[in-house]
């Protein structure tokens, strides 16, 4: 399958390993045919990776022919980078498979634990930040890299605990993961502005402390409220609400240290219809694009309130 | 015990204390916070098995549903990270499950359900060209020494009760309460086009095709097939595979009827 057919003129000159410093947004199967039947001029979709670990039907049916209009970035959530246990070599080859079969512009994976003996617990769950989660992420990731035979954007996680054990703050954790690796960041914006309120967590100076350099990709999604055993806030990485003004600010500001970046709108429960989703993917664009800055985002989060 | 280890088992396990060694900014109880997690893979197991399940969920309502579908979640996690097959075993739980034995149907629906999902997903494999395909039934005494090969989509349930007028009835293309669920039928489950489609089949069919899935010859399915059901007619039966395209393959070779997930 070829990269360089039938990308727009924005994304022309685009490297096949890096997406286009565009908003995407998450391929969802509802939205299948309309995505088809409409062409929506946007950067780029992304797709979990275990949902095409499957043997064909219309899964692959769709997102073949997506994938020859658009960029594509596969997004795993079951590699178990965190776990202490050895990768699982059935996983890692699914992985490859799917990589290979799509040639997406970017692979990535969470900073989490996610399996447990052969129990699949299908949630990003934490770890630690000690020497010893570091070495055996460092090697995991080591692994995988030369095993898809590409380099990986590792995700920061929204967390609700943190452990007395850990030895180092995260921004350190990440900074030498991607040091000792040579892996880049995903930097999810939302788990950032989750982080800063359920652990009192600076965000600004957080993503400072990151090495930006190192960026491939920006996730921005909605999260849920709840209380936690003090009334204090405590917010879920639900991804279940259009972005939060909170985050969108939090964007900006990154947007400025970083510059322009693929940027996903990711949406997993309570999809919308597709002209909502887009639309908030236009949003991102807005901002990519440099033109009107929050205020008229703040505008944009209204008028699609108002929509919905 | 490792961490990771009490952790995963207080995940599924919520008469379990939360693990040791969690810290709060506030020094709230570390307990609320990790409940989200509990609560996190609890949901989207749950959540999992409704998407497959919708009718079974229709015909015991959410509440029982989701009640069922947690003790199944508790005692049954997932052993793949390939979340669209998760529940495979969930009929055979049903089957056993004390608070839905007044439903001996249910296990049976699950399994058409849980069919369905397979068949979706199946592997693209192309049906037999017409050429071959005619001249395999140009020869009808050789044809019948042969070995159909049926798309890996094709999926047959044999079930002592009404499984698929039940199912038809919540897609709206029956009335439920012309349902008699004591009636025994047979279901064909397979990929068309994109879609999946679920039909009606006369024992005899089902039997037959099933036969065929283990590699039998055509004559040893039909005989089979014949025993079942003395109204078993080869010439629809063949006429159903042909129309729908089921027949991947005709082959003078035994083969293992399986293909990867």
């Amino acid at each position: 399958m070829t990269t360089s057919c039938i990308l727009g003129s924005k994304t022309a000159g685009v490297p096949i390993h890096a997406l286009p410093a565009r908003s995407g947004v998450g391929l969802k199967p509802v939205h299948f045919q309309e995505i088809l039947d409409t062409q929506p001029d946007i950067g780029f979709f992304e797709v979990h990776a275990e949902n095409y670990m499957v043997a064909g039907g219309p899964f692959h049916h769709y997102l073949g022919r997506i994938r020859e209009r658009y960029p594509l970035s596969v997004h795993g959530v079951g590699l178990s980078i965190g776990a202490d246990a050895p990768l699982d070599e059935g996983h890692l080859h699914a992985l490859a498979t799917v990589l290979k079969r799509y040639e997406p512009q970017s692979f990535s994976e969470h900073l989490a634990w996610s399996t447990h003996g052969d129990v699949f617990l299908n949630d990003l769950l934490p770890a630690p930040y000690t020497q010893a989660t570091l070495q055996r992420v460092c090697a995991h990731i080591d692994q995988t890299q030369s095993y898809v035979k590409r380099r990986m954007l590792l995700e920061n996680p929204a967390t609700y605990v943190e452990f007395s054990e850990s030895t180092m703050d995260e921004a350190t954790f990440l900074n030498e993961v991607v040091r000792r690796t040579g892996c880049g960041l995903l930097l999810d914006v939302n788990n950032v502005h989750v982080c800063s309120v359920n652990h009192q967590r600076d965000a600004r100076a957080y993503i400072q402390s990151l090495p930006l350099a190192q960026v491939g990709e920006i996730h921005l999604a909605g999260f849920a409220k709840q209380q936690d055993g003090d009334g204090d806030l405590l917010l879920i990485d639900s991804h279940g609400s259009p972005v939060a003004q909170a985050v969108w600010d939090l964007y900006a500001f990154t947007l400025g240290l970083t510059g322009a970046m693929a940027t996903l709108i990711e949406r997993d429960s309570d999809v919308p219809s597709w002209p909502i989703l887009f639309a908030e993917a236009g949003l991102a664009e807005q901002l990519l694009q440099g033109l009107p800055r929050s205020g008229a985002v703040r505008s944009h989060v209204e008028r699609i309130a108002e929509i919905v | 015990m490792s961490d990771q280890t009490s952790f995963a088992q207080a995940l599924l396990n919520p008469e379990l204390a939360c693990p040791s060694g969690l810290k709060t900014w506030n020094g709230s109880d570390p307990e609320v916070r990790f409940a989200v997690y509990r609560n996190n893979v609890m949901v989207s197991l749950i959540d999992a098995l409704a998407e497959t399940f919708p009718v079974v969920q229709d015909l015991v309502g959410e509440e029982f549903f989701r009640a069922m579908a947690k003790v199944f979640a508790q005692v049954n996690p997932p052993r793949s990270r390939i979340m669209a097959y998760y529940g495979d075993c969930f009929a055979d739980f049903v089957d056993t499950f004390p608070p839905a034995r007044s439903l001996p149907y249910l296990a049976d629906v699950a399994s058409l359900e849980m069919s369905r999902v397979q068949a979706y997903h199946a592997a693209d494999v192309a049906s037999i060209d017409t050429h071959t395909l005619q001249a395999a039934l140009a020869n009808p005494q050789q044809l019948l020494s042969l070995r159909l090969v049926l798309h890996p989509s094709v999926h047959v349930i044999e079930s002592p009760f009404a499984v698929f007028s039940l199912w038809a009835a919540h897609q709206e293309a029956l009335c439920i309460s012309s349902v008699d669920p004591a009636v025994a039928q047979t279901a064909l489950v397979f990929r068309n086009g994109l879609d999946v489609d679920t039909l009606e089949l006369t024992a005899g069919a089902g039997r037959f095709f099933r036969t065929l899935q283990k590699g039998h010859t055509l004559a040893e399915a039909a005989g089979v097939a014949g025993n079942h059901d003395n109204e078993f007619d080869l010439t629809n039966a063949m006429a159903l595979l042909i129309r729908s395209q089921l027949i991947a393959q005709i082959t003078t070779r035994e083969h293992h009827h399986e293909y990867p997930h």
